[in-house]
């Protein structure tokens, strides 16, 4: 069987032939794509070290068939910066250790831009915790992951504040 | 995973012609599904791709006041509709104590209501499991089993449905809308899932090529939304499945109960209609005494199946405390850990 796949990956169109349906999202985008900031944690949805912006919608890339992506827009963390200036996520998870190994944290990241998008959390940290509970940190970093979460959704509201102002 | 083919079809019609053929599985989200591929547990031939069918991703207030919900709306989009989480705010939060964030963005309705138990020995295929093999025998009688069923179960099968969502939804009289080969009709919740007995390897009652197509709540269930919780005991604060967890809405006159709805989840092959429990609420003051006696009513066919009696007690002490928290009134706001034992008041942190 092949099929043509075609969607827009970190902001450019993409056309991939798919010659086998079992490719997920996370296979195409390390094993095909060679995007390899998206990580393969445990592979089952338990861990979300593959966790990608789908539509604009954290998901775990590992149980997302490739093929169901078709005219998606796909965002991973290889888009998130401008450049060489990081995302305000990415510059808050350094400023407050948010890592230590580092193996969880593409998906942290990517996980914390979509929990702030989703603004349910407001600036509770309580919130923060629940609503990042599908990234497990096996170092352990929950408490900088938490406060650099905090202070990136400030930074954004900031500017958004100011673009608006 | 074993090979598949693979298909996208254009309507409900095309989907249930390709759903009739056996060895065919719908695929939505997929995230039980294809974590079940994975393992080997389900090995469809086709998988019939219905994410991009029309018209199955509505939430709608019907003219009879009632709720008609199609069958791909994510489990957030659900949960976060303004108007569907003020008229079922226990549903709500029974759908955001489930999963993860990631996942309740993809995961959709029908696939909740259709998902398969997490018991260890249905995972496993090396160990011998009825539903998965029919009398192949079941390796969680004399196993791993303190999270097993105390409700409802047979020699045959131990499992418990996994959902949170479809607990609050079986006490509020939902329905299942179904579209199938022969034409389209309407399942209660309540007799969607069947009990293992002697075929646990039939889940629900579907036939072959049928697809759920949309949730119904009736009317009546928005009555109860100003006293409405879920609540859940879990193995750690979030992201894991119920080990017991209770439904309870109730419709309260001068702190008299005029009607109560309850249910239980974690304890059963499907999601457990307390109707006894709701009969000895009625007129009753609401007072610890009469949820006691509710609960116990409520558990009075209980066994354990394992080791798992403390399921029983459990399950009695979650049921009273979900009562006593819906008496106390629907909360403004979505508690910060939604259906959670341990959740604190507003603005407290239950980690420092």
């Amino acid at each position: 069987m092949n099929s043509t796949l075609s969607f827009t990956l970190n902001g450019m169109r993409r056309e991939v032939a798919i010659d086998d349906p079992r490719i997920t999202l996370l296979d195409l985008l390390r094993e095909r794509l060679d995007l390899t900031g998206t990580k393969k944690g445990c592979d089952r949805g338990q861990c979300g070290a593959c966790t990608v912006l789908l539509n604009g919608r954290r998901v775990n890339a590992c149980l997302t068939l490739a093929l169901s992506c078709d005219d998606a827009e796909v965002l991973t963390i290889e888009g998130l910066s401008e450049g060489d200036h990081l995302h305000p996520v990415q510059a808050a998870f350094i400023e407050h250790d948010g890592f230590q190994c580092g193996f969880c944290t593409p998906g942290q990241i990517m996980s914390a831009v979509g929990l702030i998008q989703e603004g349910q959390a407001g600036d509770d940290p309580e919130r923060v915790r629940e609503g990042m509970s599908g990234n497990l940190c096996r170092c352990g970093a929950y408490a900088g992951i938490t406060a650099a979460v905090l202070e990136a959704q400030a930074q954004l509201h900031r500017q958004t504040q100011g673009e608006a102002a | 995973m074993n090979r598949f083919d693979y298909l996208r079809p254009a309507s409900v019609a095309e989907a249930i012609s390709a759903g009739r053929k056996p060895g065919s599985a719908y695929l939505a989200a997929g995230t039980n599904l294809l974590d079940l591929m994975k393992g080997g547990v389900a090995r469809p031939a086709l998988l019939i791709d219905i994410t991009r069918l029309p018209g199955l991703d509505g939430i709608e207030v019907l003219p009879n006041g009632g709720m008609r919900v199609g069958a791909l709306v994510r489990n957030s989009d659900l949960a976060y509709h303004p108007v569907f989480s003020k008229r079922h705010p226990a549903v709500a939060e029974a759908l955001l104590s489930g999963a993860s964030a990631q996942l309740r963005n993809a995961a959709t309705v029908a696939g909740n209501l259709l998902q398969r138990t997490r018991c260890a020995y249905f995972y496993d295929t090396a160990s011998a499991c009825n539903k998965r093999e029919p009398g192949a025998g079941c390796d969680a009688r004399d196993g791993e089993n303190h999270l097993h069923a105390v409700l409802g179960w047979s020699p045959e099968c131990i499992a418990t449905h996994p959902s949170d969502f479809c607990v609050p939804l079986v006490a509020l009289d939902a329905s299942v809308e179904i579209e199938g080969p022969t034409g389209s009709r309407v399942v209660p919740l309540d007799s969607f899932h069947r009990l293992p007995g002697s075929e646990p390897q039939l889940e629900t009652v579907l036939s072959p090529g049928e697809l759920v197509v949309a949730l119904h709540l009736p009317a009546s269930a928005a009555g109860y939304a100003a006293h409405s919780r879920y609540l859940k005991v879990r193995e750690r604060t979030s992201y894991a499945f119920a080990v017991v967890s209770a439904a309870a809405s109730l419709r309260l006159e001068g702190g008299v109960v005029s009607e109560a709805r309850l249910a239980l989840g974690g304890v059963a092959l499907k999601p457990w209609r307390a109707r006894a429990a709701e009969q000895v609420l009625a007129g009753r003051a609401c007072d610890e005494a009469a949820f006691a006696e509710a609960a116990e009513v409520a558990l009075a066919d209980a066994k354990p199946s394992g080791d798992n009696a403390f399921k029983i007690e459990l399950a009695r002490r979650i049921l009273v405390r979900a009562l006593g928290l819906a008496a106390a009134g629907t909360p403004d706001r979505m508690p910060a850990l939604p259906g959670s034992v341990f959740a604190q008041p507003e603005g407290l942190a239950l980690h420092a």
